[in-house]
């Protein structure tokens, strides 16, 4: 059986959750590999909700969060940006491939690029095959 | 009759500074031992495996299990303490979260043989023990992943304060004995904290002029805004910037300290931003000095490529 990865998408209710919706209502195809947890900032995101997903089964994490100075909390994606920045470092000294967690800004009208950078992230991750394997 | 409680206390992987620990509660150590009958303490009192085998399943009260499970031999004991004892603590950074030697969980097996005994510049002709020794784990446990445990006494050793809570609730049967705030609460420098962080430079403590701030504000990474309060700052008040041997106050303190310290970062500007998190040298030896076997039960993944 070929091997379909396991990912978990953290995106933000105001940008990133609305562009996947964006996404679905305009019919664009991307991959059913992804399990969306919509949470109210990518600011929310807690690197243990990435080692979680990661303990768990998860092949690879995306976070989605507003563009830059779009957060609708101010700078809540700011947070973020550093926190994924430092959690790719860990991961990377725990020999685990630092492309397996993912950061896109994605704004309420980018629909087309959620299914784009989505589909992009399946495939790369299916290039890295399971992690679980790797243990 | 006799009605003082049963003790045993095992000695694990570990350093041997737990068992040292106990005398840190100084004269009160005297109440205690006129509390309790020691049963079973290899460190300090003739004590072989086969007497701990003789004692009937529950017939000691508290058993305090220090150092991690590094050999088969660990193993064993902490299953046999447990069909022993009534209570069993984990006793020490290393029972609880693998502590120091955790670390080890960071190379495989093969590999730490082959940087201690074969391919070591002050071991010449290095061979691999194997005749007679207990077998070397694949990789390092902590107490409670092995058998079930009924406390925790966390420190690298434990610290007096936390020491002294910790035997007057055990002996009365109670277990809620550790605080559930962070350090820097009970923190020396907490007034010097500024109310809004910005670090614009990682320092490392050792080549940085400490100048009595909060060390956070002066941008030397300090564990104590993750870590479990208790110790009376021992650390602080020597000048050292806490490294969560507290563990951490609700999960683990590397993952919440990670979250903290990276929103401090100054995010005006992204490349400087990003210059600054490369700049923190050894994530893991930082942020999981004490907790790396909980990070990395079954060692590190091989997933580079």
């Amino acid at each position: 059986m070929s091997f379909e990865p396991k990912i978990v998408a953290f995106l933000c209710n105001w940008c990133a959750y609305a562009g996947a919706d964006l996404a679905g209502v305009s019919r664009l195809k991307y991959p059913a590999n992804i399990i969306p947890i919509k949470v109210l900032c990518s600011g929310r995101i807690d690197p243990e909700f990435i080692l979680h997903a990661f303990r768990n089964g998860a092949d690879g994490v995306f976070v989605g969060g507003c563009h830059p100075g779009d957060c609708h909390y101010i700078k809540g994606n700011y947070y973020a940006r550093r926190r994924i920045l430092l959690t790719k470092k860990l991961l990377k000294e725990m020999g685990i491939n630092e492309r397996r967690l993912r950061l896109e800004w994605v704004s309420a009208t980018e629909g087309r690029k959620f299914a784009t950078v989505v589909s992009q992230f399946v495939e790369e991750i299916r290039q890295l095959g399971p992690l679980e394997a790797r243990k | 009759m006799n009605n003082k409680k049963k003790i045993a206390m095992y000695w694990g992987a570990g350093c041997g500074g737990c068992d040292v620990s106990l005398l840190g509660v100084h004269e009160k150590l005297l109440d205690l031992l006129g509390e309790v009958d020691i049963v079973f303490w290899p460190c300090a009192m003739d004590f072989k495996y086969e007497d701990l085998e003789k004692m009937e399943d529950g017939s000691i009260d508290i058993a305090f299990y220090n150092g991690a499970i590094r050999t088969r031999e660990n193993e064993e004991i902490a299953k046999l303490l447990r069909r022993k004892a009534k209570m069993l603590i984990a006793y020490g950074s290393c029972a609880i979260e693998g502590c120091v030697i955790g670390l080890a969980n960071l190379y495989s097996r093969d590999e730490i043989f082959d940087a201690v005994y074969l391919n070591n510049e002050t071991t010449p002709d290095g061979k691999v023990p194997s005749h007679e020794l207990p077998e070397f784990l694949p990789s390092l446990k902590t107490l409670d992943s092995v058998v079930k445990v009924d406390a925790f006494i966390p420190g690298c050793p434990p610290p007096a304060p936390v020491l002294e809570a910790a035997l007057n609730a055990l002996l009365n049967g109670k277990t809620d004995f550790l605080s559930n705030l962070a350090l820097c609460d009970e923190c020396p420098r907490r007034d010097s904290k500024p109310d809004k962080i910005e670090i614009k430079e990682i320092k490392r403590w050792h080549s940085s002029k400490d100048d009595g701030r909060c060390f956070l504000a002066q941008g030397i990474i300090c564990m104590g805004l993750a870590t479990r309060a208790g110790c009376k700052a021992e650390c602080i008040n020597a000048n050292i910037p806490c490294t969560g041997c507290m563990g951490g106050v609700d999960g683990m303190a590397g993952i919440a300290a990670i979250s903290a310290v990276a929103s401090l970062i100054d995010g005006n500007d992204e490349e400087k931003e990003k210059k600054i998190i490369e700049s923190i040298q050894d994530v893991v030896g930082t942020f999981f000095k004490y907790s790396t076997a909980k990070l990395l039960p079954e060692g590190r993944y091989k997933d580079e490529n």
